[in-house]
């Protein structure tokens, strides 16, 4: 904490001759709005805020140390817990960064389930951020909504590779499991039920007089501020940046498919919102296109080698994870274990430009601008 | 009841009045509890939930159950607490909400006092209680609380001005303060046509005057986790949602009264008891209450001051002087 935060002013009002003094405001960690374990210091004057202090590391566990300690395989259920609102995408990213360091050649229908794993889960993410943003912002019923369309998803998963949360489908060079009997045609039920359904949410929630005035040109930031702190996905294409790895840097097979890249110049919360939404029908999109194109059978693992070991060396790969460029960075010694092993996670990054949104706002707006970073503390402590 | 209140005391006729009080909270305390019940499932219904169906047959012994456990409870207090204060605020709170019950004419023979400005008393009684509420927010020692108590009290007094305006409007139509006279005056129409804008006002600042969505600001969970009664627990908490609940009910009443006409029945239907339609008017008003409670999101608060001085205020003025032109240029003041 800084020395700054802790001295509190007061000073006597020369116009009422009234004592009036700043406080000390403790949001959280055991707080409805900050999402997880998160603690946030506010120095506020009425209800302005005049500083504020993000304390993480509530959730920490270490997972690079341990890593180093485990083999590449064991390592892949560690991510699940990382960002666990989207594990298919860090699966991926540990498995990617592995494969490529070996060469290794992955099957067709194995990035097919890849994709359509990660882009449902990509969904499932933004509806649950959906859901309680809108319960920050004051609204109940939307996270209800949500919490149902999602848990549609989950049984997806749940069929797909008997988990809910916390996955581990993916494996080195292929998926663990392929697809059940039937399983596809439900994907292809559940793409059509959902584009129906995100019209649904816009009628119930986007159009909204109260909710806009209560987005609208809060927590604004340029593009300049969004590539000095370093920030990814949603929050930089809010600036008007188009990027994204799926388009810019195409890894598994995104190339074959069409989808659009949403991009927004306002750069507040409510531009946030609306590009959330739009991914969720650019991903119901792509998962479309994706069970069209699914081959008839074929191999789900790759050739892979008994005992991983990948060359010595070290490799970067980054990934489009729901809330931004998700990396997995692998220094290896030749042997079966990693030798230091570091995820770059988008909502640490994204996470540390908010003492500098908050300054100066409402205490209403805290939470109205926390949520829209939308961080999972899990993989902001890592 | 009114001749009642006319007899010279005796012990005969005061022992019937503090009975029928009794008889009138058991039935608000009723109404609280199944309030309560219904609004769970309501909402419950309108969220793909299903609400309480446990205890008892459909649940209806639910809120039962959560009184007894509020009953039962540690009653806890923050050790900082201004202690007679701490106690002192649910009952400054929940006392003028029971209070104002007194005037409502529920029938036109229902009604425990036929006082001359019975709107004047409403709107006066229940502006006490955000004395509750800002003690509270005081005394707990806590900032959550502080917040939400500051918030409450701007809330509360700024909506109360346009609330009162409102009115004026049903009151220059009727002129008189008197709630029974203002019913009788709807006879031929119910004020809703005449005075729509008015309607529309106290609608709106009714809402922000009970505290509830979408201007639920003093207990706004996301922000404030519970605001003013953030550090009450037990029977002291209960005090409090009785408070809540009970203007809803008054609120509700004074809704009917005011703008629909109270007992009156819809014409061709007479046949029907005036209580009955009382009740209907007054449950579809509730039923509003909790419908807006599962849609709406919530305002925040600088917003909720402008919009209650900046948008409701006009609106009431320009109310009152549509109705004094209307009813002067009826009566003929302008040519005499």
């Amino acid at each position: 904490m800084s020395p700054e935060l802790t001295t509190v002013h007061s000073e006597k009002s020369t116009e009422t001759g009234l004592r009036t003094e700043e406080m000390l405001l403790n949001v959280g960690p055991q707080h409805p709005s900050t999402h997880g374990v998160f603690r946030l210091i506010v120095k506020i004057d009425g209800e302005t805020i005049k500083e504020s202090t993000p304390v993480i590391g509530y959730l920490h566990r270490g997972t690079e140390k341990l890593a180093e300690n485990l083999n590449y395989t064991q390592i892949i259920p560690y991510t699940d817990r990382m960002d666990y609102l989207s594990a298919m995408t860090n699966n991926y990213v540990i498995c990617h960064a592995v494969e490529t360091m070996m060469g290794i050649e992955v099957p067709e229908r194995a990035e097919f389930l890849r994709v359509i794993a990660m882009e449902l889960n990509r969904i499932a993410s933004h509806l649950v951020w959906w859901g309680t943003y809108l319960l920050d912002i004051g609204a109940m019923s939307p996270f209800l909504f949500a919490f149902r369309d999602r848990e549609t998803i989950l049984d997806l998963f749940n069929e797909l590779c008997g988990a809910r949360l916390t996955y581990n489908y993916m494996r080195i060079g292929g998926v663990k499991w392929d697809a059940p009997p039937g399983w596809i045609d439900k994907v292809g039920e559940f793409v059509q039920y959902m584009k129906k359904e995100v019209g649904n949410y816009h009628a119930l929630v986007s159009g909204n007089e109260i909710f806009l005035n209560r987005l609208k040109g809060i927590g604004k930031f340029d593009a300049k501020t969004a590539l000095d702190y370093s920030m990814s996905g949603v929050m930089l294409r809010s600036t008007g940046i188009k990027w994204d790895l799926r388009k810019d840097e195409p890894y598994s097979i995104y190339n074959r498919f069409e989808f659009d890249v949403p991009t927004s110049t306002e750069g507040d919360c409510l531009a946030r919102y609306q590009l959330r939404m739009a991914e969720i029908e650019q991903s119901l999109r792509i998962v479309e296109q994706a069970v069209a194109q699914f081959p008839e059978g074929g191999e789900i693992m790759g050739k892979v080698p008994k005992v991983i070991r990948p060359p010595v060396g070290e490799t970067f790969v980054r990934i489009e994870s729901p809330r931004g460029e998700i990396g997995c960075y692998i220094a290896s010694q030749g042997k079966d274990k990693p030798w230091r092993l570091k995820f770059r996670r988008p909502s640490f990054n994204n996470l540390q430009v908010l003492p500098k949104l908050l300054e100066g706002e409402n205490i209403a707006n805290m939470v109205a601008i926390l949520g829209s970073i939308d961080i999972v503390l899990g993989e902001v402590d890592a | 009841m009114a001749n009642l209140l006319q007899q010279t005391t005796s012990l005969w006729n005061v022992t019937m009045f503090a009975l029928a009080a009794v008889v009138l909270l058991l039935v608000v305390l009723g109404f609280v509890t199944y309030a309560i019940y219904f609004e769970r499932k309501v909402i419950g219904w309108m969220q793909l939930r299903i609400g309480p169906n446990r205890v008892g047959p459909l649940g209806l012994l639910q809120t039962v159950a959560d009184v007894a456990k509020l009953l039962m409870k540690e009653d806890t207090r923050p050790q900082n607490a201004d202690k007679a204060l701490f106690a002192l605020a649910p009952v400054l709170a929940y006392a003028p909400a029971f209070g104002v019950l007194a005037v409502i004419p529920f029938t036109d023979s229902i009604q425990f006092a036929d006082l001359g400005i019975g709107v004047l008393y409403y709107i006066a009684l229940s502006g006490i209680t955000v004395l509750g509420v800002i003690t509270a927010g005081w005394a707990s020692n806590n900032k959550y609380s502080l917040i939400g108590g500051l918030r409450s009290a701007a809330q509360m007094i700024s909506y109360e001005v346009p609330l009162v305006m409102s009115v004026v409007g049903v009151v220059l139509m009727t002129g008189s303060m008197n709630l029974r006279e203002i019913v009788e005056a709807q006879k031929d129409v119910w004020n809703i046509v005449p005075q729509f804008l008015g309607f529309l006002v106290f609608l709106v600042a009714a809402q922000a005057e009970l505290n509830r969505t979408p201007f639920d600001l003093p207990e706004a969970e996301s922000e404030l986790v519970a605001g003013y009664h953030v550090e009450y627990s037990g029977f002291r908490f209960a005090m409090f949602m009785l408070a809540e609940y009970v203007y809803m009910f008054g609120m509700g009443a004074l809704v009917t009264i005011l703008f629909l006409g109270g007992w009156l029945p819809i014409p061709g239907l007479s046949f029907i008891p005036g209580i009955v339609w009382f009740i209907l008017k007054f449950s579809l008003y509730v039923f509003f209450q909790f419908w807006l409670r599962a849609t709406m999101p919530r305002l925040r608060a600088d917003q909720l001051m402008s919009f209650a001085w900046k948008g409701l205020l006009p609106v009431a003025l320009l109310n009152i002087l549509i109705t004094a032109v209307v009813i002067s240029v009826q009566n003929g003041s302008f040519h005499s």
